[in-house]
């Protein structure tokens, strides 16, 4: 009975631990719910951390603002993070596959000086490059603009892809391109018709990676964007909670709203993150 | 269908050589197998005729077609790798009909030969499936139509069973078999394993280390080895080898515990009284005679059923020896006395290592 006991009491004891760092990891979370569906807007001296009236008032007024001249801002500000991410994600990903390829597959002069610099630029936080970037910018007379951003972010994606998909190619095996050059393809035709297919799983994670960095991105947008139209959905929820005004309501709706996509898409590419994809290829 | 010449094949990578200078003629529609042990560069010869590996020096013929710098897909051979290699995104009909529709081929052809191909293999109720939803049997079988369904002019396979279990693997040698006889395409088969050399090939070619150690039809090549390195890698058990000197009368080799005649004739003019030679001897060609010229000591017997083995010493040099399976076996430490018949002694040179005869 006694060794039973004993297990009983580790079961427990787990369980006990789970449910804790569930509580602590949700707690916040659900503060924000909480703090979203309130109309009174600010955060209550209370330990509860559900909402006592229930109200959606602070999400239609996020969804429905508007500047001065009658614009809607928050379309707007939606269309620019959606696009600015998006764009982010397909040009990191469309230079970082090519390259990531032949860093797989090819030995050639500097391909590891290329691996070592790419590193390095990994290794440097992005905002140290704030102040040069904002002046390349101006210069280009890009700040202010989507184009400018993306310039901004897919350079700094483009090394994590590049890594993330080296890994991919190399664990794709030699033999499937060789295959099918034997049975008549071009090295090209060979990448582009065996391996991209058997790379898709880590090229859909790589780009939602991509994807996510941009959309949460708040200091390089903050510092490259004044005008209102401009913003990504980010900077402009950090308005809300200015130096004179502190909208906790619309914040926290309005960090639930931008939260929503990913969790969609994250949601839609979930059957790619499940890898094995080549399984039964090679091997028996 | 094509004959394959080599032509003074040289290929180094690194410091390693791993061929050095390879001649070989393959007539068209034979069935060549490529032989060795590990790193022996039979990979490597089978993936230069492939055009997967640029060759340092030397020619590929195909026919008479120079194709030593053309690319794979100018070649018209097709291969079935060790690892099948096949398309993971795509359906068994699709992976059949791959090289097919690279190759612009009508669709009503690809549908006939997929057919056809699924037919000969009897791998019809597949055809919709993806590779990993097959058992390693059936994916073998795939990337053989694959190769089949191409109509190449000749088959390159490299080492196709090694990763099959050994009840499907003898199966699947006869299916290569009776593709080969079906189809009469030359057809060049890399194995490590002695069995799918000698029951495949209509020609051997046993390779060491980047060079043709012997070429020729199996059966020739197990029966008159030209080296103590063939002699040793075709056969199981192992030949054995026991150092010993010609005697007097030209007819017979001596050893301590041994005394046996060979063929004076095949030896005449190679050998000389008192020369110092390594005599093989094949366990299956001893047999237990009272008066044999070996006087063998047993340490283990190995019962296999109809035959067992016994491992033991012929003087101080260990040897095995062959045993009918329905006798009385020995015990260990028991003193066998046996003979073997004369064209079944092979004298080699314990320099050179190669047959004196």
């Amino acid at each position: 009975m006694k060794p039973r006991r004993i297990a009983w009491g580790v079961e427990f004891l787990s369980h006990a631990i789970a449910v804790a760092a569930v509580a602590f990891a949700l707690y916040p979370v659900l503060w924000v719910v909480s703090l979203a569906l309130n109309p009174a807007g600010t955060p209550a001296p209370r330990a509860a951390p559900w909402p006592e009236v229930l109200s959606l008032v602070n999400f239609r007024a996020v969804v429905s603002s508007s500047n001065s001249a009658g614009e809607w801002l928050f379309g707007r500000q939606l269309l620019n993070s959606v696009l600015v991410s998006s764009a982010t994600a397909a040009v990191s990903v469309l230079i970082a596959t090519p390259a990531a390829y032949a860093l797989a597959r090819f030995r050639f002069v500097g391909e590891r000086t290329a691996m070592k610099a790419l590193l390095a630029t990994q290794m440097f936080p992005g905002v140290a490059t704030a102040v040069p970037l904002y002046v390349m910018l101006d210069t280009l007379k890009l700040l202010d603009t989507r184009a400018g951003l993306v310039l901004v972010y897919a350079t700094t994606a483009l090394p994590f892809a590049l890594f993330q998909l080296r890994g991919a190619f190399e664990a794709i095996p030699r033999d499937l391109e060789e295959a099918a050059m034997v049975d008549g393809a071009t090295r090209w035709q060979a990448f582009v018709l065996v391996v991209l297919p058997a790379a898709r799983p880590a090229i859909a994670v790589t780009c939602l990676f991509a994807f996510m960095a941009a959309w949460n991105e708040f200091i390089l947008a903050a510092t490259f964007l004044s005008r209102e139209s401009a913003f990504t959905l980010p900077v402009a929820l950090q308005r809300y909670v200015g130096e004179y005004d502190a909208a906790w309501g619309r914040f926290a709706a309005g960090a639930i709203l931008v939260s929503v996509p990913v969790m969609a898409i994250f949601y839609a590419v979930q059957r790619h993150l499940v890898g094995g994809l080549t399984a039964g290829s090679v091997k028996g | 269908m094509a004959a394959v010449t080599l032509r003074a094949l040289r290929k180094t990578l690194g410091e390693n050589a791993i061929l050095r200078g390879i001649d070989l003629h393959l007539n068209d529609g034979e069935f060549v197998v490529l032989v060795g042990p590990s790193g022996c560069g039979k990979s490597t010869l089978l993936r230069t005729l492939a055009g997967l590996e640029e060759p340092d020096s030397g020619q590929v013929l195909l026919g008479d077609r120079d194709v030593t710098l053309r690319p794979p897909r100018d070649r018209d051979v097709a291969m079935v790798f060790q690892s099948y290699a096949l398309y993971p995104h795509l359906t068994v009909r699709e992976n059949l009909a791959f090289g097919l529709r690279l190759r612009k081929t009508p669709e009503a052809e690809i549908a006939r030969r997929v057919a056809r191909v699924a037919e000969m293999l009897s791998i019809a109720s597949l055809l919709d499936r993806l590779p990993k939803d097959m058992s390693g049997g059936q994916r073998q079988r795939v990337a053989m139509g694959r190769a089949i369904a191409r109509e190449p002019s000749v088959f390159l396979f490299d080492e196709p069973l090694s990763n099959l279990d050994a009840a499907l693997r003898a199966q699947v040698r006869v299916e290569i078999k009776k593709v080969h006889q079906t189809l009469k395409t030359t057809m060049i088969y890399v194995t490590h394993d002695q069995v799918e050399a000698m029951t495949l090939a209509d020609r051997l070619v046993v390779l060491s280390a980047g060079t043709v150690e012997q070429e020729g039809p199996p059966l020739e090549v197990y029966r008159r080895p030209a080296s103590m390195f063939v002699a040793s890698f075709l056969g199981s058990p192992a030949m054995n080898f026991v150092a010993a000197t010609v005697a007097p009368d030209l007819a017979r080799v001596t050893a301590e515990g041994l005394s046996l005649g060979f063929d004076a004739a095949r030896f005449r003019g190679k050998v000389s009284a008192g020369q110092s030679v390594m005599v093989g001897v094949r366990p299956h060609d001893v047999s237990r005679r009272p008066d044999g010229g070996l006087r063998f000591t047993v340490d283990v017997v190995e019962p296999m059923g109809f035959e067992a083995y016994a491992h033991g010493r012929v003087g101080e040099t260990p040897f095995v020896m062959r045993l009918d399976g329905h006798d009385a076996l020995p015990a260990p430490g028991d003193q066998l006395s046996a003979a073997a018949d004369v064209d079944s002694v092979h004298i080699f040179d314990p320099v050179t290592r190669k047959a004196l005869g």
